[in-house]
């Protein structure tokens, strides 16, 4: 069982990862990108978590909300790159602008 | 950016090393208090008791009830029927979001070469193939609406980069009703167990495996539409001549 253990501490490492990512970079393709590795981590971990059962079935509600959660990833990805080339369009660039830190 | 950062940087260059000075502690406090962050999450996940059975036996105790044998189909669209049914609203509010930003935004467009368009002509039959069959096997093994649904919005994308695209027969009230269709059947069965007496979504056992074939049929159809639709990025036109 620490299988399970260690593939969650992974989901934990990429969504680590994808919040630093999130936050460092202006782009922001590399954005919506870091927050779909935050999800990736995230779903990892209630894939994995789930296989705690005793049986040899794991236990099916967390692999449920999984498959929800990437349907809703999915369409909160699409709509934000439909945002993301509208501000292309609208600005030149797909970046937030960049404030010098005080 | 590339009008007012170069020249503040060539004007006084001083400023410039203290900003980069400053960033390079900004980014250090972040990976400080990100693997802070990480440790507290790595904590909270080996504290969890190694064995945990969850919900797993009332899962298993219903699942004769539910119409089907596999337990995460039973879950999705039994159980947790609710869950399902928002997230096809999520999808189609994702799609009226991508719509509302107006038409397909004009891109530049090659033909494609001898092997994508003859490889997704053999393709997309075959894919729609592995839709149908993980439709159907969803009810017994891993498989159903959601995973034959992105089978089939591949195929639909597969279709596009070939450079393929809905006629304007298709574009206009046949593609909203595809696209609706998954939703609506999924709310119609859930107005009319309410009107039967039932409470929302609570089939009845006899039924249940007819009811949850044809929710997933109608939701397949919807999803695999819908992620080719988001695919395209804007609303298609559904010109008079095109």
């Amino acid at each position: 069982m620490s299988h399970v253990f260690l593939y969650a501490l992974v989901g934990v490492g990429l969504f680590t990862l994808g919040l630093y990512a999130l936050i460092v970079h202006p782009h922001l393709l590399r954005k919506i990108l870091a927050i779909n590795v935050m999800g990736s981590g995230v779903f990892l971990m209630l894939v994995a978590l789930g296989r705690r059962t005793p049986g040899t079935l794991p236990d099916p509600v967390p692999h449920a909300m999984a498959i929800t959660g990437i349907v809703v990833a999915i369409s909160a990805t699409a709509l934000a790159l439909a945002l993301m080339l509208r501000v292309q369009v609208e600005t030149g660039r797909a970046e937030l602008p960049e404030e010098p830190l005080e | 950016m590339q009008q007012s950062q170069p020249l503040k940087k060539t004007i006084n260059p001083k400023p410039m090393t203290e900003g980069v000075k400053k960033q390079l502690l900004f980014r250090l406090l972040l990976v400080a208090l990100l693997s802070l962050l990480a440790t507290g999450l790595g904590y909270a996940v080996l504290s969890l008791p190694s064995s945990a059975p969850g919900l797993s036996e009332l899962v298993a105790e219903n699942l004769e009830t539910s119409g089907v044998s596999n337990p995460v189909t039973a879950v999705l669209l039994n159980f947790r029927a609710y869950d399902t049914l928002l997230e096809l609203g999520v999808l189609l509010l994702a799609l009226l979001g991508v719509w509302s930003f107006g038409a397909v935004p004009e891109r530049r467009e090659s033909f494609p070469g001898p092997v994508l368009d003859t490889l997704s002509r053999l393709l997309v039959p075959l894919l729609i193939l592995v839709a149908g069959y993980l439709l159907w096997v969803g009810a017994h093994a891993p498989g159903g609406a959601f995973q034959a649904g992105s089978v089939l919005g591949a195929a639909g994308v597969l279709l596009l980069l070939a450079g393929w695209r809905p006629g304007a027969r298709f574009v206009g009230l046949p593609l909203r009703i595809t696209l609706v269709a998954g939703l609506g059947v999924f709310v119609i069965v859930s107005a009319v167990l309410i009107l039967v007496g039932g409470r929302l979504l609570e089939y009845p056992p006899s039924f249940a495996a007819t009811l949850i074939l044809l929710i997933e049929a109608a939701a397949t159809l919807s999803i695999g539409i819908t992620l080719a639709a988001l695919f395209i990025g804007g609303r298609p036109e559904a010109g008079p001549n095109n």
